[in-house]
């Protein structure tokens, strides 16, 4: 008796640790959700600074993204929505607008148009992939190799397929801990045709010809679920080769000097932008909308690419691209975007995986048990 | 005690004021009994919102399935009709039930959380409900039909007899489906069935989990008896100082262990360095200590070790040293005092600290998803990843509910092979 | 006390010291020598060194000098589990875990006799301390004196020719006490064998041991039977110690013939037995035992000195009466006299006379 009583205090002590922190919200302050590290400091300078300054309104950083579709699932359970913006992946936003915990947003009049006029709509063009979603940079999930463990005589590697080169590359390689992106790397480099690679995926002879490309990898390994494991990996040598986003192998390379290169063949896109939760009150949803207006604009995004390799979501916004605020080098072809980068890319087909990926996460992690 | 007394005169035996004596002590003992209760009340209170509420709500999701009929009320009814195994696609009056349905359920945007919730049971319906959703939107629903072949037009998948057996076989209100989607099983149209081997993934993680749980309270047990043993038999000062190298695990964040860890651990790492420094291992061959399983067990009994230390400790300071003076006064060797005296009275500060890094350790998922690789993950993971991820609540709330019975189960064994009174936190 | 190894001699210690920190001795040249059969105590206060050297004997303590000796062999490098020496705790030590008859059996068990040897061995042992019928329970279950019981015969099973008890009785109520202190001396003698037992209670040490031990300051300050002890303290410590006493301080004013004439503090003139005092002219205390006061003059000697009292408290304690007195200006002063027929009863206020035979007052170190 005596046990149980004292686990159950226990236990109920942790959870309460969770509830406290309830919804504190003053009237001129904002809580914006992100993913921390250098990408929520990107944000700070180049979009909730300049507006605090503009508009006197405090911004309170987050930093719970990694959670926030569990998280704001939760709070609308509860009926108690203590966010005012979240930065997702697109992947969620499209998971929490099927939901209806996103709000569904109209770029005509919640977005700006760009400066010579054309319409938010067409500006964003294609990185409009879910009703909900506001995009806000393009990353790329690319791989990052060891300069100094490439062999002699050998070209450095390139891209993706290189990763399935044992004989040409030898050493262990790293990749992410879940179907998306692997699947595609595992046929497009078993030959199979870009246009055909979904259609394949489909069928189960096609998922096991995936599979069967990651096995001939799978004894030399290791998965990564945090973005930052597969950097550290490269910079302790742990690993030659390492799928990784590109933001994360950047600050290796240039901000800390490490003897990683770029190998960008493959790349997959993905983009990372806002979603307002639904039923906030009118009062607040007119202050995101405000915010959400400024700081996605043209000039918005390109500032932030000054502090970090992401490319910007909006066209008119690649131009203005500059120079790193601290290091002062050129930025562009530090940018997924660049085309000269990759001869091949592709972008992460958020629909198709929507429809696939609790079938494929299950069978990916069935084969990783095995 | 008092019936027996009673039985021996004729009727119950009164108190001075002429009632029954057992009334009176009632009365009396009612409202020492009220008082207790209000002082715990706030507590109870709390365990029941905090621990008794949520787990029961977790137990409620792991078998409802209210959102099909919730959302398509009309189709549902309208399919009762239909016959499943019959291979053909339901006629008109479904079609425009549907119809009806999503009508409303676009108007409320409900109908997209349904299309994830089938894509669960079936691939690809989560597009088809969000396609169907903006068609359906520009619809009239008193002029426009029939429907059956303006559905099959916005996406042909509707042709496809699979999605209406989906939806059929999920319209109950309550389902067994997300249970036997946690122990690998699924419901075919020839009852219930294991799932493809490649999907099968769940049993074998439970498997892995109580195993592995299992090896790091060993290994805590094997590591923290004798530490503890040194703390309660060291005096007080000295104790307080390995006390607190025991318990620094506790004051470090969890990360930053892990990370030291991976430092330690990792192929290229300071052990390994040193093991290829000394020439003890091979330069190409060396060992790998992390990213598996092996990772797991000695990051998480280092996390756990001070829950085995502690009651332990507390058990094991209770017992004498005459004990062991008697054994020995009696002809025993030190191993038989030993093993026969002691170690007989610290199995209660064993159970005690077993149950707590067990139950502790098959709940970790954090320490696992990093150092575990493949190998080396838990069923935790997988609840978090359905949690937070997936958004599969009701998958996520039966896998936790079946981790939940496996824990009373051994508790239940515990109790019956050792007695659980033979527990004791100190 | 026997300096040299004595044949007879079962137990020895010869010029034994032990210090904890190597700053102090808790127990300093001590010489001691039992024969077998012997039941000695050590009686002291605590702190005066009669556990250690009981546990130094027992192989929990080391000796940090001298020579421990068991039936003439040295046994300081001897481990206590192969010393067969038997022990009964202060807290008896019953192993919770095991039944009555489980703890009983662990010493034959470990001795590795066989099991119909080791079940008659197990219930001739607790017969004899009239256990029989509760091989079956639980130390918890039993009463402090049933307790005390089982581990003397646990203590006694495996048939060890010396028994070391450490203060066994220390938990017992009063009653309980003194029926034990008889059993366990009965249960001595008819097994014949050698013990040391250790206790504070000198009413205990007097009543059960053939010789005892009075520690003080990790000496032995004096070796006898008990009514030597009792009646001829060697020292003022030891009188002090065992039994009530009333003390006065004087001078040694003339010896002769085994008497000492003492003249206390306060002028008067004392006849008393020297027993560590020499010469005249040396500052003595002397030791009267409240009994041995007499007040009735037909009973005193004729010429003996007599004292001037005055009677201020009187007690009925039943068997005696216990009264004090103010004597030479000392107020606690004590006698006793026997409740008998013909005994006056002394009331406070009367003027008194008391005197004693010479033998009766020792004149010990001051």
């Amino acid at each position: 008796m005596k046990l149980t009583k004292t686990l159950l205090a226990t236990t109920a002590l942790a959870m309460t640790a969770g509830v406290a922190g309830a919804d504190g919200h003053m009237a001129d302050e904002m809580t914006i959700v992100s993913w921390g590290g250098a990408y929520s400091a990107s944000q700070i300078k180049a979009y909730h600074e300049p507006y605090m300054e503009k508009t006197g309104i405090k911004i309170i950083n987050d930093e719970s993204s990694s959670e926030a579709v569990a998280k704001l699932r939760a709070m609308s359970e509860a009926g108690n929505v203590t966010w005012d913006l979240v930065d997702v992946e697109a992947a969620d936003a499209i998971r929490l607008c099927d939901e209806g915990l996103a709000l569904e947003i109209d770029p005509a009049t919640d977005l700006a148009p760009a400066p010579d006029g054309t319409s938010a709509a067409d500006d964003f063009g294609d990185m409009l992939v879910s009703d909900c979603f506001i995009p806000q940079i393009v990353f790329s999930t690319t791989f990052g190799y060891r300069t100094d463990q490439v062999p002699e005589g050998v070209d450095a590697p390139s891209g993706a397929c290189d990763v399935f080169d044992l004989e040409t590359y030898p050493g262990k390689r790293a990749l992410n801990k879940n179907p998306i992106a692997n699947m595609e790397w595992a046929l497009l480099c078993d030959g199979v045709a870009y246009e055909e690679v979904y259609t394949t995926l489909e069928t189960e002879e096609g998922q096991a010809q995936a599979f069967a490309k990651l096995d001939t990898i799978k004894a030399d390994t290791l998965w990564w679920s945090a973005s930052a494991e597969p950097i550290q990996w490269l910079a302790d040598g742990e690993v030659f080769m390492a799928s990784a986003y590109n933001g994360r192998l950047f600050s290796a390379i240039v901000e800390k000097d490490q003897p990683i290169g770029m190998a960008w063949n493959w790349q997959m896109f993905d983009l990372d932008g806002w979603v307002i939760p639904a039923g906030l009150a009118d009062d607040r949803l007119a202050r995101v909308k405000d915010y959400v207006m400024y700081a996605t604009d043209t000039q918005r995004l390109a500032d932030q690419a000054k502090y970090i390799s992401y490319g910007p979501a909006r066209a008119s916004s690649a131009p203005l691209v500059s120079t790193h605020a601290d290091l002062g080098i050129e930025m562009a072809p530090h940018m997924p975007t660049e085309p000269s980068n990759a001869e091949n890319t592709f972008v992460n087909n958020y629909m198709w995986w929507a429809d696939y990926r609790d079938d494929l996460d299950a069978k990916f992690q069935a084969w990783l048990a095995k | 005690m008092t019936d027996t007394t009673a039985h021996d005169n004729s009727g119950p035996v009164l108190a001075a004021d002429g009632k029954p004596l057992k009334v009176s002590l009632a009365r009396a003992l009612r409202r020492q009994k009220i008082r207790a209760l209000l002082l715990i009340a706030p507590l109870l209170l709390f365990v029941l919102i905090t621990f008794i509420v949520p787990i029961g709500d977790m137990l409620f999701r792991s078998v409802e399935n209210q959102i099909v009929q919730e959302t398509l009320p009309k189709t549902v009814v309208a399919l009762q009709e239909w016959d499943s195994e019959a291979g053909t696609v339901p006629e008109e009056p479904v079609f425009a039930a549907l119809a009806a349905d999503m009508k409303i359920a676009v108007a409320e945007k409900t109908h997209t959380r349904l299309g994830t919730r089938l894509n669960y049971e079936m691939n690809g319906i989560s597009s088809l409900f969000r396609k169907s959703g903006r068609g359906v939107k520009k619809w009239d629903l008193a002029n426009d039909g029939p429907f059956k072949d303006k559905f099959i037009a916005l996406d042909k998948k509707w042709a496809d007899p699979e999605v209406w057996v989906t939806i059929k076989a999920n319209s109950p209100k309550y389902t067994p489906g997300y249970f036997l989607n946690a122990v690998d099983m699924q419901v075919s149209p020839d009852g219930i069935e294991a799932r493809p081997e490649n999907q099968q993934i769940y049993v074998t993680l439970f498997k892995r989990t109580l195993m592995m749980s299992l090896m790091i309270t060993g290994s805590c047990i094997l590591l923290g008896y004798p530490i503890a043993w040194i703390l309660a038999n060291l005096p007080m000062r000295q104790a307080n100082l390995l006390m607190i190298l025991v318990l620094l695990p506790f004051w470090t964040s969890l990360l930053v262990r892990t990370s030291a860890w991976k430092v330690l651990l990792q192929q290229q790492g300071v052990i390994n360095d040193l093991l290829v420094w000394i020439g003890l291992v091979d330069d190409a061959n060396r060992l790998v200590m992390i990213n598996n399983a092996t990772g797991t067990i000695i990051a998480m009994t280092h996390i756990l070790l001070p829950f085995m230390i502690l009651p332990l400790y507390s058990v094991m300071q209770t017992i004498p040293e005459t004990y062991l003076r008697a054994a020995k006064s009696l002809g025993a060797t030190n191993w038989t005092a030993f093993w026969r005296v002691y170690f007989p009275q610290s199995i209660p500060g064993i159970g005690a600290g077993s149950i707590l890094v067990f139950i502790l350790a098959i709940g970790y998922y954090i320490t696992p998803e990093l150092v575990g690789g493949t190998k080396g993950v838990f069923i935790s993971n997988r609840i978090a990843f359905h949690i937070s991820t997936s958004l599969n609540w009701g998958l996520a709330a039966a896998l936790g509910a079946i981790l939940l019975a496996a824990v009373l189960i051994l508790y239940y064994a515990y109790d019956k092979i050792v007695g659980i009174d033979n527990v004791k936190l100190g | 006390m026997a300096d040299t190894a004595n044949n007879d001699a079962f137990v020895e210690f010869e010029r034994v010291q032990k210090s904890y920190d190597g700053e102090t001795l808790v127990v300093k040249d001590l010489n001691l020598s039992m024969p077998k059969g012997e039941f000695l105590t050590m009686l002291g206060p605590s702190g005066s060194g009669k556990t250690t050297c009981l546990m130094m004997l027992a192989g929990f303590e080391t000796a940090t000098h001298g020579d421990i000796r068991l039936g003439g062999t040295s046994i300081n490098n001897i481990p206590p589990h192969k010393r067969g020496i038997g022990m009964v705790f202060q807290n008896y030590a019953l192993f919770p875990h095991m039944t009555i008859a489980e703890n009983l059996s662990f010493p034959l068990e470990v001795r590795k006799i066989g099991k119909s040897e080791r079940e008659a061995k197990v219930k001739r042992a607790l017969d004899m301390v009239e256990m029989g019928t509760f091989g079956g329970r639980r130390p918890a279950q039993l009463s402090g004196g049933q307790q005390q019981r089982v581990a003397l015969a646990r203590a006694l099973v495996f048939e060890p020719e010396l028994v070391l008890m450490d203060e066994p009785l220390g938990a017992l109520d009063k009653q309980l006490r003194e029926k034990m202190q008889f059993e366990i001396k009965a249960i001595a003698d008819n097994l014949g064998i050698t013990v040391v037992y250790v206790t504070h209670d000198q009413t205990e040490a007097l009543t059960m041991s053939d010789r005892v031990a009075v520690f003080q300051d990790g000496r032995i300050q004096q070796l006898a039977p008990p009514d030597q002890l009792y009646e001829s303290p060697e020292n003022s410590f030891v009188a002090q110690f065992i039994g009530e006493n009333n003390t006065m301080e004087g001078v040694v004013t003339q010896i002769s013939d085994g008497k000492a004439l003492v003249q206390l503090d306060g002028g008067e003139l004392i006849d008393c037995k020297p027993v560590n005092v020499t010469k005249v002219g040396e500052r003595t205390r002397v030791s009267i035992r409240p009994e041995r006061v007499e007040y009735n003059k037909e009973r005193l000697h004729a010429d003996a000195h007599t004292l001037k009292a005055e009677v201020l408290e009187f007690i009925y304690m039943g068997d005696i009466f216990r009264t004090r007195l103010r004597v030479a200006g000392n107020d606690e002063f004590i006698i006793k006299t026997r409740n008998a027929p013909d005994q006056t009863r002394l009331k406070p206020g009367e003027q008194i006379e008391i005197g004693w035979m010479p033998e009766d007052c020792h004149a010990l170190d001051a």
